[in-house]
Formats: structure tokens, C-alpha cells, sequence
């Protein structure tokens, strides 16, 4: 193939012509190079102003969240606004939101990986580490919401002063095992994919304290060729394992709702509607810290605008998915025949919660749309306006499934509504400082991107680049 | 420190993948035991240049896949039907549809687990100290180096044949390794 005559903008990897195969980094970089451009952002004296400015809001709403849970906790779950029969508010919202968001990491990093979909490489790293954070976020709430922290190992099976186990049948233990699943299971993974990267920064390590630190954490990693055999295999293991994982994480936690008798929850459609709408809004959440950080930390060479665009792909793709479900959803409410279904429904489009159904159809519906030009896809500033809005709509769907059906059942002698109060406020904007106060963490002190990886699907120099 | 006597070993630097690969055919046709090659991330076809066999983690990540699944069955069925028998809206207390996700998650966490630990185990890792590590030049190894190391405890090991035949692939440099 003559590759000589085509001329290659070096910025620019985004061209749809099949015989040209795209460049994954960019710039001429070599090994050296993209080990430097990553480490460089561990090894700065000082972090950027944006990384300063951002760390002190999310630590601070960290600390807010730390008081508000204390306030929850000795207090009791009397100071959020939930009541009978809307005993599901924030909390469990705010649990499916951040599932959610957390799927997008598994699925970069395995089933991209059993795809073979080479360009994963250089937003792997930084999508699992956004896929911990987001789990550990999630799994705060289930937490806190039982009220009485202190009895929480009741989940787990094992014995006991009252000599009675946990109910098997019960779809919220289930839940428990399959989030703490999923987060052991993404640690193993992410940390596995780090080792050889920490081992790269121990070995450019200059000071004592830093030499020790990195040397603990990358474990004694040599890149003997008998561990890179094994460990391969290990993470080719571990991506299969993930993949039928990381879409039965998201199934179960729709049996939550799935399993029970209410009108809008007891539907079969749930379980693909659920997992769709994870990887949209995880995918969603990957883009809106891409766009920043490849610009703030100097990585447009790695994270390109072909992965980008890649990514924008799969936001219009499962967003369809999502909008499909949304229809589906009313059709078969009206074709069930069934008038507890029929009435939910109409009460989501227009009732008193319709302002919530419709942001919901806006962000997830209409504006990822605007991806079927390329010239969107390949505007950072309209990626990430279309991100956020996106984040909006998947919280505000949960919102919408959880409290509209919840607030206005069978009977309507029984309904009530909800407003949250500010500790639920709080509460909400304080997990997501957690979850930028890790992140950011994480962007200071390891390497965003999987070095070792990328080099692997870098030609080769000199030799013959495969083709 | 021990005195210059006690070499660990030699190591050679090569410039691309390509020249380790085929240093590794001449260093495993000449019957060397005790070597390894170290790059920074997995070259392709050097696991065949050096003979390294398959390894057997699959087998053992099976076995604790079996194990989690058939001890997530037979927990539940022990706790909820056997041990204390709950009645939850009428359904059997062994009620295996309802027991699946569980299993399924245990199965996954179990052959998980398995997969990342033995890898690490099977590696000898985590290891804090290896005569590798003392040496300046390996220092590149995990960012663009190619290095073959060859242990001096190799039976066929012979400072000065050993350094000619990693010279004769294409060595850029070959150092002694102190123990």
C-alpha cells in the first residue's frame, strides 16, 4: 500500500476513507515520547490551576457530604423528604445514576478489548478509574439509606446472634452481590492495567519517597516476557469475565424494580433498557472529562479526535436504544390493556412530574441527535455540551421511573408526592464532589493513560509494521 | 554489597523488538534455561522465539469458577430451605431461578479473583527486590527497552560465549548484572 501519497494532516485522524488506516497517536510520537507526556502530568512540581481550582470545589463538597451523612446518620432518615408511598427518592436515584455511569469503564476495557477495537488503549485507564470512583459513590447510597448503618452486615451471609441468614429471593440482596462484584472485579482489573504504567514512573522516579511509593505499588514489575505471557493471559481472562459481568450488573439492578408488582417498574423490557442506558451515560460521563483533560494535560496526541468521535458514535447509537425504550415503554402500557399501566404513563408525559419525564427526552433523545453530522462529532465544545446534557437526562430518567411510580399507584387514596429536602440536595452534589476529588486524585498521582498499551499498538520502529 | 565477583548475570539491550525476537531464537536454540526477556509492554511472537509453554491459569481460574457456582448454589439452598427455612411469598425455599444471579456473581467473583491473584502468584510477584532492578541501564525497561538477561546460574552460562552470542544478534550493549 502506498501510504507515501496520501497526505496526513498530523491533527487530524478522522477521515472516513477506508484505505487510509487511521493513526491511533498522533504527531510522530515514539515509546519515549508518550512515556514523557504521560508521566510528565504525575511528575509536575505543581499540578495545572484548573487541576487546583477544580480539587478545592470537590474537596469541599466532599467535606459536605461528609456532614451531611453524619447529620443523616445520627439523626435518622426522617431529614430527607421521602414518606409512604414515595420511600424511594434521591437516594436510590442517585445509586442508579452512578451504576450507571460506572459501566462505561468495564466496557471500554473489556468487551472494546474482545472487539479488538484497538483505539480503547487510549482512554481505558482513565474510564475504569471513573468506573471505581462512580461504584464507590453508588454504593454510598444503599449504604446510608437503611438508616441504621451500625446493622448493615445483616446483607451479608454470615452468622449470626439472631441465627437467621439473608433472604436469597430477595432482588436487593442481589444487588449487593452484584455491585460488590462489579467493584472488586473493576479494582482487579484497573489495578492489574496499572502495574506496568506504575512501574514506568517508579523507574523514572528521582526522589527517595517517590522511588518507595511507586516501587510498592507496581509490586516489583520487571516486564519479564514469562509475567507479560502470563499476565495477558490473566487479562484476557478477566475481560471475559467482565463483559457478561458488567451486563449483568445493571440487569439485576433493574430486577429491583422489575420484580415488583408496581405499575411503570413491572416490565421485561427493563433489564436491555437498563444496561443501555448505563453504557449511554457512562459513555457520556468518559466524554465530559476526556474533553478537559486532554486539553488541560497536553494528551491530544493519545486521546484523539478519531476517539472522540468513536465515542460520540456509540452516545447516538445507545441513545436511539434508550429513546427506543422510552416508546416501547408507552406502547406497551397502552397494548397491555392494563388501566394501573395506562394511567402511569399518561401521568409521566403530563402530570405533576411531566417537566422531569420531558428534560429526560430532551437530553437523551434530541440533542445527542446532533452527532449524526461529523462536524459535530468533531467539535469539542458541542461533545461536551451534549455530555452534560446527557448526565442530566440518565439522572433525571431515574428520577422519573422511581418517583412517578411511586408517588401515584393503584389506589389513588394512597398517593402522595415528593420534594427533597437539602440534605437530599447536599447529599446529591456531594457525591459527585467524592467522585471528582478521586478522580482528580488519580489524574495527580498515576498515569492516565495505559503507556504500556499504547506502545503496543504503535508500529514498531524500523521493523515491519504490521499491517 | 557483595564484591565483583558475584555476577547475577549479563544483560543485553537491543534497539527494536524485532532484533530481541530473533536474539531470543539464538539464546533458545543454544539451550539456555535461566533467561527472560524484558520490554515494555508484551512483544508479539516472542513468546514463541523464547519456548515458553502456555500457561495452566485457565485451567485453575475453571476451577474456581466451578467452585463459586456450585458454593453459591449450595449456600443458598443450605441457608434458605435447609438450615432456617423462610417463607417469601409463597415460593419454594429452594428456588433455584431465584438463587442464579447470586451464583452467577459469585461464579464471576470467584474465577475474578483467581485470575488477577494466581497471575501475580504464578509471577513470583509481588517481589521488592530483584538485581535487575539495581542496574542504571534496565532503568528504560518500561519505557522503550528491549532487554534479554541471562542468568550466571544457567548451567549452560559462560561469561564470555554468553556475551558473544548476545553481541552477535545485535546487542547495542551487554552488561554484567551484579548479584
Amino acid at each position: 500500500m502506498v501510504t507515501a501519497a496520501i497526505p496526513r494532516p498530523s491533527r487530524d485522524n478522522t477521515s472516513a476513507d477506508p484505505e487510509v488506516r487511521a493513526p491511533l497517536v498522533l504527531s510522530g510520537n515514539d515509546y519515549a515520547s508518550v512515556t514523557d507526556k504521560v508521566c510528565s502530568i504525575v511528575e509536575a512540581k505543581t499540578p495545572p490551576d484548573a487541576w487546583k481550582l477544580a480539587f478545592g470545589i470537590a474537596a469541599t463538597f466532599t467535606g459536605i457530604l461528609g456532614l451531611v451523612v453524619l447529620y443523616l446518620i445520627t439523626t435518622g432518615v426522617g431529614v430527607w423528604g421521602l414518606n409512604k408511598p414515595v420511600s424511594w427518592g434521591f437516594d436510590i436515584t442517585n445509586f442508579v445514576f452512578w451504576v450507571g455511569i460506572g459501566h462505561a469503564g468495564t466496557l471500554i476495557s473489556a468487551i472494546l478489548y474482545l472487539f479488538r477495537q484497538k483505539w480503547r488503549t487510549g482512554i481505558n485507564r482513565f474510564a475504569e478509574a471513573m468506573t471505581i470512583f462512580a461504584v464507590i459513590c453508588a454504593l454510598m447510597f444503599p449504604g446510608i439509606h437503611v438508616g441504621r448503618i451500625w446493622v448493615e452486615y445483616w446483607i451479608a451471609p454470615l452468622p449470626n446472634q439472631m441465627s437467621i441468614w439473608p433472604n436469597f429471593r430477595s432482588p436487593l440482596l442481589w444487588d449487593f452481590f452484584a455491585v460488590g462484584t462489579y467493584f472488586t472485579v473493576s479494582l482487579c482489573f484497573w489495578y492489574m492495567g496499572l502495574i506496568p504504567d506504575i512501574a514506568t514512573v517508579r523507574d523514572r522516579a528521582k526522589g527517595r519517597v517517590r522511588q518507595i511509593a511507586y516501587g510498592i505499588a507496581a509490586l516489583g514489575w520487571t516486564g519479564s516476557n514469562r509475567h507479560w505471557h502470563r499476565y495477558e493471559r490473566a487479562y484476557l481472562i478477566l475481560a471475559g469475565l467482565a463483559t457478561p459481568l458488567v451486563l449483568s450488573v445493571h440487569s439485576i439492578v433493574s430486577f429491583d424494580f422489575a420484580t415488583s408488582m408496581l405499575p411503570g417498574w413491572h416490565a421485561t423490557i427493563f433489564p436491555p433498557y437498563f444496561v443501555a442506558g448505563a453504557i449511554f451515560g457512562g459513555f457520556a460521563m468518559v466524554l465530559l472529562l476526556a474533553v478537559p483533560c486532554r486539553a488541560w494535560f497536553g494528551l491530544k496526541d493519545v486521546i484523539t479526535p478519531r476517539h472522540l468521535e468513536n465515542m460520540c458514535k456509540i452516545l447516538l447509537a445507545t441513545g436511539m436504544m434508550v429513546g427506543y425504550a422510552y416508546a416501547i415503554e408507552f406502547f406497551i402500557s397502552w397494548y397491555s390493556g392494563n388501566p394501573a399501566e395506562g394511567f402511569v404513563f399518561i401521568n409521566r408525559a403530563f402530570g405533576p412530574y411531566a417537566w422531569a419525564y420531558w428534560t429526560m427526552v430532551f437530553c437523551n433523545v434530541v440533542t445527542p441527535q446532533v452527532f449524526w453530522s461529523r462536524r459535530a462529532r468533531s467539535n469539542p465544545w458541542l461533545i461536551f455540551g451534549v455530555a452534560f446534557c446527557v448526565n442530566v437526562g440518565m439522572w433525571f430518567e431515574r428520577f422519573v421511573i422511581i418517583v412517578t411510580s411511586l408517588s401515584r399507584d393503584f389506589l389513588p387514596s394512597s398517593w402522595n408526592s415528593y420534594t427533597p429536602t437539602w440534605v437530599e440536595v447536599l447529599t446529591l452534589m456531594g457525591s459527585f464532589g467524592l467522585f471528582f476529588t478521586l478522580f482528580l486524585l488519580f489524574l495527580r498521582f498515576l498515569p492516565m493513560v495505559a503507556m504500556a498499551e499504547v506502545k503496543a499498538i504503535m508500529p514498531a520502529p524500523h521493523g515491519k509494521a504490521h499491517r | 554489597m557483595s564484591g565483583a565477583g558475584s555476577s547475577w548475570g549479563l544483560l543485553a539491550e537491543y534497539e527494536t523488538p524485532d532484533a530481541l525476537v530473533r536474539a531470543a531464537e539464538a539464546v533458545r536454540d543454544a539451550g539456555y534455561t535461566r533467561w527472560d526477556a524484558h520490554t515494555p509492554f508484551p512483544v508479539h511472537g516472542l513468546d514463541d522465539a523464547m519456548g515458553i509453554r502456555p500457561t495452566r491459569l485457565p485451567w485453575l481460574v475453571l476451577g474456581a469458577a466451578l467452585t463459586g457456582t456450585t458454593g453459591g448454589l449450595l449456600m443458598q439452598w443450605w441457608m434458605n430451605a435447609v438450615n432456617y427455612p423462610i417463607i417469601i411469598s409463597g415460593k419454594p425455599f429452594n428456588s433455584i431461578p431465584a438463587d442464579i444471579p447470586v451464583t452467577f456473581e459469585l461464579t464471576v467473583l470467584l474465577a475474578s479473583l483467581t485470575a488477577f491473584i494466581g497471575m501475580l502468584v504464578a509471577n513470583g510477584l509481588p517481589r521488592f527486590h530483584h538485581p535487575l532492578l539495581a542496574s542504571d541501564a534496565f532503568r528504560r525497561v518500561t519505557t522503550d527497552g528491549f532487554f534479554l538477561a541471562v542468568e550466571a546460574g544457567d548451567p549452560r552460562f559462560e561469561a564470555e560465549a554468553t556475551k558473544r552470542l548476545l553481541e552477535g544478534k545485535g546487542a547495542t550493549r551487554v552488561v554484567t548484572v551484579e548479584a
